[in-house]
């Protein structure tokens, strides 16, 4: 209740009303999406894709009805296999009686607007089984947008009441890494001898993963990216459980990362951190064959181990809490953002107001003030008939 | 806000599925037409080879194509279009999906499809742009 009036009153300081027949229609939808109907499930993702009007009114109807499903995010590079793997994934988890939704982003950047969506193709271990929900997404051009599309479309498989959704992307930029942050789970996949895939590792993918996967591991060069995934995670690990404290580069190779990791068993952790004394993850390193399914059992149990040791941690909780407070943040901040154009815009938009500056008729200081100060101005009023009430 | 209002326009490009549907191999066209689709700024789905009409009806529901374009060169239309119009109106989803077939279709068996519901068949030699604009033109209104 409380969240819907939330949204409610967030939405209400927006152009976009939900009108009495909007929310009448999304109230039908997502009572037909509870109810198990595909065809209201895919059309409220289509009405988040488009962010129709009312978008936000639908997903906040639906998340009451969210938190139980298992999300698993899955990254690679081009070709290693993403597309196969979740579809041997999906037919694996259906086999032992779970539901699986799966959202592919395909980020290639379009020229025309369109783009054509191919993961769809390496989807033929479930043939007609709408127990798999398959949904392809395009990045279409946004970037912060996508993130939030992806986040709520994997809502409402959730609500639906998949067990399992999977959300696969690929792993280059900061959109795609901020997708596959909205999952419990993340795999990175890497193909065996290529040298790319393992710099890739380095510029940041490897801080997310909490299963490697090497894939295609019928081709030669196996062991050496197993064995060199394995001394990157080790050293990831020993640089102090907490990745964000310290970057990586700044960790030497035996000194620092042993030393760290004699006070990861002694005293120290014991009352500085809780969370991390016995629960500490390593991710492990599975090889697959995604062709012919060969580890795909070991890589579900991998990624069970990491959901009992979410749960057993608390983690879970506390990942999930962190993620939502992301997203209040990105909404935020793409609201403020959408005012603060519309203001732009009223003052003749940037191009001439960059122009003014350019002629030194002004300076950058000065716009900006003149536009965010009328704001301020309207915000701190409001603060000040606001606050006598609340403090009562 | 104006940027809001136009959604209609930037935020909601035709989806289209493309599929080639049973034992046909040839997928050549299917190709030509997702490219040029693409660039005419609808997002396109593409099936993949040999698919089994039942999984065509899978893709077209679950990704809430407003475009169904089926490809098919076996000569086995007569057989594979009827049973995935049976398909999408078992999911309630017939009604409000454009449904176009193009490859080898003979003439004599033109006006049967057209009244199983499909609302165009582009044969060999169709200039894309007609194609198009036929898509433009009548993808289903949703809102």
């Amino acid at each position: 209740m409380e969240g819907t009036d939330a949204d409610r009153r967030d939405t209400a300081t927006r152009p976009e009303d939900v009108d009495p027949e909007t929310a009448a229609r999304n109230e039908r939808l997502v009572e037909s999406l509870l109810a198990g109907e595909h065809r209201a499930l895919a059309r409220v993702i289509t009405r988040i894709e488009n962010q129709a009007p009312g978008h936000r009114d639908l997903v906040a109807r639906l998340h009451p009805h969210t938190g139980e499903a298992a999300i698993v995010g899955i990254t690679g590079s081009p070709g290693a296999g993403k597309s196969t793997l979740v579809d041997k994934l999906a037919e694996a988890y259906r086999r032992r009686g779970d539901t699986v939704g799966v959202v592919a982003v395909d980020p290639s950047s379009p020229y025309s607007g369109g783009s054509v969506l191919g993961d769809r193709i390496r989807m033929a271990s479930t043939v007609g089984d709408m127990d798999v929900f398959f949904r392809s997404m395009s990045a279409r051009g946004r970037l912060g947008g996508l993130a939030t599309a992806t986040t709520d479309a994997v809502k409402a498989l959730d609500a639906f009441g998949k067990d399992v959704v999977v959300v696969e992307t690929v792993g280059a930029g900061q959109s795609e890494v901020d997708i596959v942050r909205t999952a419990d789970t993340v795999a990175v996949l890497v193909q065996p001898g290529s040298g790319d895939d393992v710099q890739m590792l380095k510029a940041g993918i490897l801080e997310i993963g909490d299963v490697f996967v090497v894939n295609k591991a019928d081709m030669d060069g196996v062991e050496r990216t197993v064995a060199e995934l394995k001394e990157m995670i080790h050293r990831r690990d020993a640089a102090g459980d907490a990745t964000e404290r310290r970057p990586p580069s700044e960790i030497g190779h035996h000194g620092v990362a042993g030393s760290a990791g004699a006070d990861a068993d002694a005293d120290t952790q014991n009352d500085a951190s809780d969370d991390d004394t016995d629960d500490v993850w390593e991710p492990p390193v599975v090889e697959t064959v995604a062709t012919t399914g060969d580890g795909i059992d070991e890589l579900i149990d991998a990624f069970d181990a990491h959901a009992d040791y979410l749960c057993d941690s608390g983690k879970r909780e506390t990942k999930a809490r962190a993620r939502y407070a992301d997203e209040i943040r990105r909404l935020m901040r793409s609201d403020a953002n959408e005012l603060l154009d519309e203001e732009l815009r009223r003052h003749g938009g940037v191009d001439a107001l960059a122009k003014r500056v350019y002629e030194r008729e002004t300076d950058p200081y000065a716009v900006a003030a003149s536009i965010v100060g009328p704001l301020r101005d309207c915000v701190e009023a409001r603060r000040e008939r606001d606050e006598p009430r609340t403090s009562e | 806000m104006s940027a809001d209002a136009e959604r209609g326009q930037t935020q909601q490009p035709i989806r289209c599925l493309i599929a080639k549907v049973g034992l046909d191999g040839h997928d050549r066209g299917a190709h030509v037409i997702a490219r040029a689709f693409r660039d005419a700024g609808f997002e396109v789905v593409y099936s993949g080879l040999h698919r089994a009409p039942e999984e065509i009806v899978q893709a077209a529901v679950q990704e809430d194509v407003d475009v169904l374009g089926i490809s098919i060169l076996s000569g086995a239309h007569n057989t594979l279009v009827p049973k995935v119009i049976e398909g999408l109106e078992e999911y309630n989803a017939f009604a409000d999906t454009l449904l176009i077939v193009g490859g080898i279709i003979p003439e004599e068996d033109r006006e049967g499809l057209r009244e199983m519901g499909v609302a165009a068949i582009f044969g060999p030699g169709t200039p894309m742009q007609e194609t198009i604009d036929f898509v433009r033109e009548h993808a289903p209104q949703r809102d």
